[in-house]
């Protein structure tokens, strides 16, 4: 049963029906018992990833993110659920028989053999030609520049070598996904940044899926085709960055996915397709869509780099609120300010500084906050 | 002035152990390498003649006792290695939450004194003792059947009594074995027997190297064993030098002895270790 997984090596070439998604995890559940006492680590995902996706999961730490990894890998048993890799059924198939790769959290590189020996592992392990081996642990050296390098052992190399090692050894098994678990923790950013862009390139040019677990909400936003958000054992959102961001769908995704601001109030009329909020005295805040109805209590979110800050009543069909600047801080090439509003909610703001180096306001100012209605996002539980 | 003080610190923690370790080690085997180069006997003294043919001596006379020990401790070792490996193993990985318990069951019977327990093992393998006298008067053995005084008898004790120094390093290094990188050899498409050979054994080779160093060399120059459970056929060279020292006095016959042991379990270990690749060995070992 298992002889068609392992037997597919190399296999990159499109199969019959190319629309079978890479990796399947069906009503996935994981239990484990501490102490007498059944823990729900994974309390039931259910995803599809298609062939050639960069994926990730993203959560905070504790969600069940390294636990759904390891299932797709192998590591654990589902205790409900399946797992299936390109259309197969492989709830019961061990991880060697698996047609996935794992970069751990840690490496985990072999430490008694060198770069050479721990990238030419696994072909190794599935008998390919000496003179094969010799060639594809070359070219994978090259991809993740470690030419030169061969005989070095874990212990003498740096963590970004470290890391490039573990990928090139499981990449070099051309596998049908790679799952890579938090494969940057371990860096500092400036190597972290360097690093992503580098993975990027690698998985356009090997173009395997590539699965990956991040608590990094940045990372998952500029890596990923889509992202899985997760939160206590189940799937918050999923969908792509830019919806993740932008249209958030549990208040949970709105607090983890970067600075966002939440606002709540009730529907005071709906007019020109879109409801207006009372804000405060004189202020209105205006959501995109006619889903609500007059007496509906709403909440919104705003990013913080779609609100304009300015000292005079914005004119037209805006969200427009009043508040008072509580703290400016200078970030480079913007600033970010803390609006306090009447009702007590604080707002954040980022300001591009294009013009001249003298920000628009002060601590202490009144000021006007407006944005576009379709910048409102309603979040729907 | 503080970093004078910090960089001779060290040094003067350790000089206890070195005073210590002069005194009571180099002085006493530099006086044994002075009694094998001596003649005489002793009722009239023994004089430093730097006679070097007291080793050719010995060795001529009890070569075959030497030998003998040499292949009754390697013999010994390796029946250690065969039956400590799995048990450190199945501690290691098996043992879960009762590892400590585990260990303490395998050390218990060392709370009895070495030279009793030898005893005991006789009194088990006697001819007509606990384990013997059923089964004969059962007919199940010929009442010939004896194990006590042969090879058998005396590898088994020795066997018996060093195997936890073989557990103890074997079971250190296995659990010093980073768990996720067996699961990375089995990710990377080996069989539960290639990730044991691949990557478990080697990375427990260093445990193995402590395990072997410390049970062949006491247990080649062992006594007890030989003495309590071996018959007139399976004297060991241990037992040679006690007999020349203790009873018949013959001081330099007894040294010159002590040293070709030396001698030649240094030139075995240093073999061994270069077979194993000391490299890979001290370098895992440096850990
Ligand atoms: N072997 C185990 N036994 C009991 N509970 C476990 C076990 N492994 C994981 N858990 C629990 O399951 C939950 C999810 O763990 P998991 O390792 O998947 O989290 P994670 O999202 O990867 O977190 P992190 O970002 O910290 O790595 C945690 O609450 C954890 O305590
Ligand atoms: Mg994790």
């Amino acid at each position: 049963m298992t002889k068609t997984q392992a037997g597919a090596e190399g296999a990159t070439a499109p199969s019959a029906a190319p629309q079978v998604p890479a990796i399947e995890l069906d009503g996935v559940v994981k239990e484990y018992l501490a102490h007498g006492e059944v823990v729900q680590a994974v309390k039931g995902v259910t995803l599809s990833i298609a062939e050639g996706e960069f994926f990730s999961l993203l959560g905070p730490s504790g969600c069940g993110k390294t636990t759904t990894m390891r299932m797709i890998a192998g590591f654990e048993d589902p205790s409900r659920g399946a797992v299936r890799l390109r259309g197969q059924d492989v709830t019961d198939v061990p991880p060697n028989k698996r047609d996935v790769n794992m970069v751990f959290q840690s490496y985990a590189l072999f430490p008694h053999m060198n770069v050479w020996e721990n990238v030419a592992f696994g072909l190794r392990r599935r008998k390919v030609a000496e003179a094969d081996i010799k060639r594809r642990v070359g070219e994978m050296l090259e991809i993740v520049d470690l030419t030169g390098r061969e005989k070095r052992r874990p212990r003498e190399m740096s963590g970004g070598q470290q890391q490039r090692v573990a990928l090139a050894r499981a990449l070099v098994n051309r596998p049908r996904a790679l799952l890579l678990d938090e494969p940057l923790g371990a860096l500092d950013l400036k190597l972290r940044q360097a690093m992503q862009i580098e993975l990027k390139r690698i998985q356009r040019e090997v173009g395997i899926t590539f699965v990956y677990v991040t608590h990094d909400q940045s990372e998952a936003l500029t890596m990923s085709d889509r992202i899985a958000v997760m939160n206590n054992g189940l799937i918050e959102q999923l969908a792509p960055p830019r919806e993740i961001y932008e249209r958030p769908a549990t208040t949970f995704v709105a607090g983890f996915i970067g600075t966002s601001n939440l606002l709540t109030g009730e529907v005071e009329r709906v007019a020109d397709g879109h409801a207006v909020l009372k804000a405060g005295e004189d202020g209105r805040v205006l959501v995109a869509g006619g889903a609500h109805r007059a007496g509906d209590p709403v909440a919104i979110t705003v990013r913080p780099e779609k609100i304009m800050i300015s000292t005079e009543e914005p004119a037209g069909e805006v969200s427009a609120v009043r508040g008072t600047v509580s703290e400016v801080v200078y970030l480079g090439t913007y600033n970010s300010y803390v609006v306090g509003l009447p009702g007590g909610a604080e707002v954040t703001v980022f300001q591009q500084n294009a013009h001249d180096s003298s920000s628009t306001a002060e601590r202490g100012d009144s000021v006007w906050l407006s944005w576009q209605p379709q910048h409102s996002y309603a979040i729907g539980s | 002035m503080r970093r004078a003080k910090a960089a001779v610190a060290p040094y003067l923690l350790a000089l206890p152990a070195w005073i210590w370790f002069a005194i009571f080690f180099v002085v006493p085997i530099a006086a044994m390498a002075s009694v094998s180069l001596t003649t005489g006997n002793i009722l009239e003294g023994f004089q430093q003649t730097l006679s070097f043919s007291n080793y050719a001596d010995a060795v001529g006379q009890y070569h075959v006792q030497l030998i003998r020990s040499l292949i009754y401790g390697g013999t010994a070792t390796v029946i250690m290695l065969l039956l400590a490996y799995p048990v450190a193993y199945w501690i290691a990985f098996k043992g879960g939450r009762r590892k400590s318990m585990y260990l303490f069951l395998l050390l218990l019977p060392f709370f009895v004194s070495f030279v009793l327990r030898t005893i005991s093992w006789g009194f088990l393998l006697a001819d007509d003792g606990i384990l013997f006298g059923p089964l004969k008067s059962a007919g199940l053995l010929p009442g010939d059947f004896h194990v006590l005084a042969t090879d058998v008898a005396v590898i088994g004790g020795l066997t018996y009594n060093f195997l936890p120094f073989m557990v103890l390093p074997i079971y250190v290094a296995l659990g010093r074995v980073d768990p996720r990188v067996i699961e990375a050899a089995y990710d990377l498409y080996a069989s539960r027997w290639a990730a044991f050979r691949k990557v478990v054994l080697p990375l427990s080779l260093p445990g193995v190297f402590a395990g072997v160093l410390m049970t062949f060399v006491p247990a080649t120059a062992d006594p007890v064993n030989a003495r309590v459970l071996g018959g007139t056929g399976n004297t060991m060279i241990g037992n040679i030098i006690q007999t020349e020292y203790m009873t018949n006095n013959d001081y330099p016959t007894a040294s010159a002895l002590s040293f070709t042991l030396m001698a030649v379990l240094l030139v075995g270990i240093f073999a061994y270790a270069r077979s194993l690749g000391t490299e890979n060995v001290l370098e895992a070992a440096a850990r």
